[in-house]
């Protein structure tokens, strides 16, 4: 019998049998089942420090993928901003900038997302609303006007038409004549997981990942600094999967981007890395930790074994964070700073290379500029205050969290291995597999949330009568309005054989299989819009239509 | 079961009206209804208002629940109703669900809309609401 062994029976079980443990299901968000207690015989017999885990910076990644982590530099704090006319999104820009954000990051408006101008008839209603409304290379510069580009880098959650938003960031970098090799940023641009959870889409998967691709080779070779995708977790995770879902579709759908360069005829080496990540930041602590943890350890893994790369920068999973936006509760709102600054504690020892901190008035609307304010206050104490920033991964060497990482790696493995058997992602999401396993799983979620098996606080907990008396961001109705009118103006005073020509020439890359980045870099110059672009890849592509699963 | 007084199992068009692609809600809440013996038609996502309409029609819907989490819903809901009205089909139940602050609300309910869910709502809470307000058409 060993001395664990023997606790188990002789203080544990015998305590327990006098006052029972309470009556709710040891087990992790993901249900993992949790035990009483972890030792060092729960690593298994083939655990080794230096096979599991090995020093920061170093293969295989799993305590941080810089040498020195935040001892050197803190994460970015990287504020998702966006909404109303260009001009109203600038001026959150600065506000964020003044008040310590380190890096910008723009939410676009529904329309802009699925490749419609303003003045669309599908954008009526939804102009400004969700993020910041975009149409020509006019409004790109009133986005980022005096924001000198050299300075800050930007994130950009766009992705069918994340080629278009590419193309007029480099086009206003040329205006203010900053060299590409200057510019750093990150496109969001991982068309997979918007087949299989964000859902916003215009040509089917396969031309939707050429054209992934094209911006992966054209970045590679001309904005070095640029991160091309940002391979991302968090809408999946949104969309109701479990985070262990969460993490084998996202790195499958990263393997998939590897294999479309590699096909391409590009080196691993030269691309993998400028490959960036996006995870969520759930309620269950740990267990977010060790998806973190497990991500690094798994993509360094297949990098150097599966594609065979050499530099370690291209095992080096590096990863943006937000906290989880469907854990936020619309009662009690206030009590969303509480789970915002756990989730991002878990998202620093995690290991996050960058953070959003969700605001606690999201569930009523776009958020309010004090809210925002709390909620990048929230990542300041933890990086000025807690303490948790002094050494690397200090969390490392848990028996629990080391225990938690291994079986999160093991059981996102298993999902892994079966996406391979259907042939890789896109066969994947032909078959509807990942979105039945996130359907199916948000079900569950739900169902266990109304019968009070997962406790939400404030909701089906400690409920409190209403008053909802919280500010919230209105967007006025004039915006719409105001915005329609400028683009019509605007496209009406443009050379239109121009603009014909280009969009010509984009139609002929678009069919000669040769890169649209160049082409589109001048077609936006010209001002071609994002709609009119949009219409080139409809027309040449065709439309996506998604199966019905629910 | 639901087996109403006329014979026919009632039946829910669940749209999604708009361009955003937050489609969680409105899937929980159609097996929700469909599991508690509700015939349930889910469009799909990124319907136009006329699209959902020509839907319930051509199905004869008793009821549609709108999910929207882009904020365009002030224009999606009341482009919803009017296009019933247009129809004559302004007997169908509308109801709704999303990302929509109180203010909006009552100003959707004044305008027609029977019922707004917003987060944190029990499905429980929404098969009842189906349950006392919604019946079949003969």
């Amino acid at each position: 019998m060993t001395e664990r062994e023997r606790w188990e029976r002789e203080t544990y079980g015998a305590f327990k049998e006098r006052s029972p443990e309470r009556p709710v299901r040891f087990e992790s968000l993901s249900g993992i089942p949790v035990e009483p207690l972890y030792t060092p015989e729960s690593l298994g017999a083939g655990w080794t420090y230096a096979d599991r885990l090995g020093y920061p910076g170093e293969y295989p990644f799993t305590r941080g993928v810089y040498p020195t982590m935040y001892r050197g530099r803190l994460w970015t704090m990287r504020m998702f901003a966006g909404f109303g006319r260009p001009e109203d999104t600038n001026r959150r820009f600065r506000y964020l900038l003044e008040q310590g954000q380190t890096g910008l990051s723009t939410a676009f408006d529904m329309p802009a997302l699925m490749g419609y101008d303003a003045d669309h008839p599908r954008a009526r209603g939804e102009v400004g609303r969700e993020g910041v409304s975009i149409s020509t290379l006019d409004d790109f510069e009133r986005l980022f006007e005096g924001i000198p580009l050299a300075d800050v880098t930007t994130s950009m959650t766009i992705n069918c038409t994340a080629s278009v938003a590419l193309a007029m960031y480099l086009a206003i970098a040329d205006k203010q004549s900053v060299s590409w090799d200057r510019i750093g940023g990150t496109m969001q641009n991982d068309m997979l997981k918007e087949f299989i959870a964000q859902k916003e889409w215009i040509c089917p998967p396969e031309p939707a990942v050429r054209i992934v691709t094209d911006m992966i080779e054209f970045t590679s070779a001309h904005v070095p600094r640029f991160n091309p995708v940002s391979i991302s977790g968090y809408h999946i995770r949104e969309a109701g999967s479990t985070a262990v879902q969460e993490l084998a579709f996202t790195l499958a759908d990263g393997l998939a981007y590897v294999e479309a360069g590699i096909a391409r005829g590009l080196d691993v080496d030269r691309f993998a890395p400028r490959l960036s990540f996006f995870f969520d930041i759930h309620n269950d602590f740990f267990e977010e930790i060790a998806k973190l943890r497990a991500a690094r350890r798994m993509w360094a893994r297949f990098m150097k074994e599966r594609y065979g790369a050499r530099k370690p920068e291209s095992m080096r999973l590096r990863t943006h964070t937000q906290t989880a936006g469907v854990s936020a509760t619309a009662q009690q709102p206030l009590n969303n700073v509480a789970r915002v600054a756990l989730q991002a504690l878990a998202a620093v020892l995690g290991g996050a290379q960058s953070l959003h901190t969700n605001s606690y008035d999201e569930t009523w609307a776009l958020p309010t500029e004090d809210a925002v304010t709390v909620a990048l206050r929230t990542q300041q104490i933890i990086a000025e205050e807690s303490g948790t920033t002094l050494t690397i991964d200090p969390l490392g060497g848990s028996y629990f969290l080391e225990r938690m990482t291994d079986q999160m790696e093991a059981a996102a493995l298993e999902y892994i291995e079966k996406i391979d058997a259907l042939g890789g992602m896109v066969r994947a999401i032909d078959t509807g597999f990942p979105q039945k396993e996130i359907a199916d799983a948000a079900y569950r979620y739900q169902l266990m949330e109304d019968r009070g098996e997962k406790v939400t606080v404030g909701v089906n907990r400690y409920v409190m009568p209403e008053d909802r008396g919280i500010q919230y961001l209105r967007i006025d109705e004039a915006v719409e309005r105001e915005q329609v009118e400028r683009v019509q103006r605007f496209k009406a005073a443009r050379d239109m054989g121009r603009v014909e020509r280009r969009l010509k020439q984009l139609a002929d890359a678009c069919r000669g299989g040769r890169n649209v980045m160049p082409v589109l870099v001048d077609a936006v110059k010209d001002y071609a819009s994002l709609g009119e672009i949009s219409d080139v890849y409809r027309q040449v592509f065709g439309l996506y239509r998604e199966p019905i699963i629910f | 079961m639901t087996a109403p007084a006329a014979g026919r199992t009632v039946r829910i068009v669940v749209a999604k009206p708009g361009l955003d692609g937050h489609d969680r809600g409105a899937k929980v809440v159609a097996r929700a209804l469909r599991d508690a013996g509700f015939e349930v038609i889910y469009t799909g996502l990124h319907q136009t208002p006329e699209q959902v309409v020509a839907t319930a029609v051509q199905e004869d819907a008793d009821a549609i629940g709108l999910s929207v989490l882009s904020g365009a819903h002030n224009y999606l809901f009341k482009r919803v109703l009017e296009l019933l009205r247009e129809q004559g089909a302004d007997d169908v139940v509308v109801f709704g669900g999303g990302i929509i602050p109180p203010e909006d609300v009552a100003a959707l309910k004044a305008m027609g809309v029977k019922e707004i869910f917003t987060p944190g709502t029990s499905t429980q809470d929404i098969i009842r609401f189906v349950r006392d307000h919604v019946r079949a058409a003969v």
